[in-house]
């Protein structure tokens, strides 16, 4: 099995337009969550989101282009370009067609779709715009990348809720460790603010009404979030030959199903996920320094999530580094362990631990260091990302300072 | 509380969780009918269309039975009453 390397970052999101930007804000503490600008909200329950703010195609995309593709999409692909540029690629006719994408998208081009059917049930119009079909499938991502660098390798999209980049990532970090591929762009992105998904949150009384508090005990819900987390992953020997930069390593992944409930979350999936992920990358409890939680701030996922990690860590778990970067980025759901994924590669490479943010009142619930407010400084040697979706569907990344 | 509404409570919480109306009492707590959060919040769902009612978050914490559940639904029907009252008169 070869080792694989992180030689490629790109992201989008509330906290800036690439992984500059949003590596500044998460030494910063500074949460991007935010009155929500693009969809009208006077008659939702929750008013916050973590947007990109004022964002336009306009300087990423030729108008033309922008018509066929999905905010969602573009930022996927505004991701990528950053990531292939960051690492460098030197692409050949070989590698363009044997590289892999795998994208991960929850609930595909949303604004695109609602915009379509506000016209036949709304408006009573008796045609939706012909690109409404391509604008939205959740893999136009994963085309639209593949469009624009020319890649004809294995190209798909995972879609398994709040995990699904998770997955993704996991999926291409096995592909290029068993030799399918020397190079995979993997990541997610995602684009919630539609009205009807908005009302559609609001139903399941998830959302904070004010913002997001993981692990605080004054916790309310989650905030939604946008972007794209992109990651170009190689060979270790591969990058190290050509000189490339080493971020840091993928070296475990490991998935679980609850098989338990459609929405409530379980202790020992994720549990089972956590251990999965540290047995894959032949990786022992003690040797992890830092989680980049879930964290989603529902009162459910932090006390559970908490638990698991009592559970997987034993008295470990009163030394481990816990935090979830949502508290800043929001929920981007299908984008958001692809985000984390970045959060955390950065936590390790710049020796800078993202912080929770918002957190105000310790929970007895949640009795973990969760890096409350400041981020702090330390090396750090393993670390772990956790994704735990509705639906029940676990995914864990294990990731190596370089 | 009238016995309308507590009738209407009672049926929006059988039809939700899909059991039989009898089952449902003015007593029942939430745990022994086996309704879990995901249940409540459909519940929550029927109750808003039932009453045309909006149930705030707030409001519900600490509701853990039918009976709680009423006198809920009756004080947010006591507002909204008073609320179309204040705008008659105006």
């Amino acid at each position: 099995m070869r080792r694989v390397a992180i030689t490629g970052l790109g992201a989008i999101c509330a906290l800036g337009r690439n992984v500059a930007e949003v590596a500044e804000s998460l030494r910063q503490g500074r949460s991007g969550i935010a009155p929500i600008e693009s969809t009208d909200t006077s008659q939702v329950r929750f008013r916050n989101g973590a947007e990109v703010h004022g964002y336009t195609h306009k300087g990423y995309f030729e108008d033309r282009q922008a018509d066929f593709i999905d905010r969602f999409a573009q930022f996927a692909v505004i991701a990528a370009r950053e990531a292939v540029a960051c690492a460098g690629v030197v692409w050949t006719p070989e590698l363009r067609e044997t590289a892999a994408i795998v994208t991960g998208s929850c609930v595909g081009g949303k604004c695109t779709e609602d915009d379509g059917f506000r016209d036949v049930y709304k408006l009573a119009l008796n045609r939706v715009h012909p690109l409404t079909i391509p604008k939205t499938m959740a893999n136009a991502g994963a085309s639209h990348i593949s469009m624009e660098f020319g890649i004809t390798g294995p190209s798909f999209t995972i879609s398994t809720a709040c995990s699904s980049s998770a997955h993704a990532i996991g999926q291409a970090f096995w592909m290029v460790r068993n030799g399918m591929t020397d190079l995979a762009l993997a990541g997610g992105s995602e684009a919630p603010f539609s009205y009807g998904l908005l009302k559609a949150w609001e139903a399941m009384r998830v959302v904070s009404p004010e913002t997001c508090r993981p692990f605080s005990k004054d916790r309310r819900g989650m905030i939604l979030g946008e972007g794209a987390g992109m990651l170009v992953l190689e060979p270790l020997d591969v990058a190290l030959a050509r000189g490339a930069r080493v971020h840091a390593e993928l070296v475990g992944f490991g998935m679980s199903a609850d098989a338990c409930h459609i929405t409530q979350p379980s202790g020992e999936g994720a549990a089972k996920a956590m251990r999965a992920a540290l047995r894959d990358g032949g990786l022992a409890p003690e040797s992890i320094g830092y989680v980049n939680a879930h964290g989603t701030g529902t009162l459910a996922n932090d006390a559970t999530e908490t638990a698991a990690l009592h559970a997987v860590f034993g008295a470990h778990a009163a030394k481990l580094a816990v935090s979830s970067t949502k508290s800043m980025h929001g929920h981007a759901l299908g984008a958001a362990a692809a985000l984390e994924c970045v959060a955390t590669a950065l936590a390790l490479r710049d020796g800078v631990l993202p912080p929770t943010a918002n957190y105000s009142v310790p929970d007895p619930e949640c009795d973990l260091d969760v890096i409350p407010n400041q981020a702090r400084q330390a090396q750090v040697e393993f670390a772990i990302s956790n994704s735990f979706a509705f639906g029940g569907l676990n995914a864990v990344l294990a990731l190596r300072r370089a | 509380m009238s016995d309308d509404l507590i009738e209407r409570v009672r049926k929006s919480i059988a039809s939700s969780k899909r059991i039989p109306l009898e089952t449902v009492t003015i007593d029942s707590d939430f745990q022994q009918l086996g309704i879990d959060s995901m249940d409540a919040v459909e519940i929550l769902f029927a109750l808003e269309n039932e009453f045309d009612i909006n149930i705030p978050d707030d409001e519900v914490r600490s509701v853990r039975g039918v009976r709680d559940m009423c006198a809920g639904v009756e004080k947010l029907l006591a507002a909204k009453a008073a609320a179309a009252e204040a705008q008659a008169g105006q």
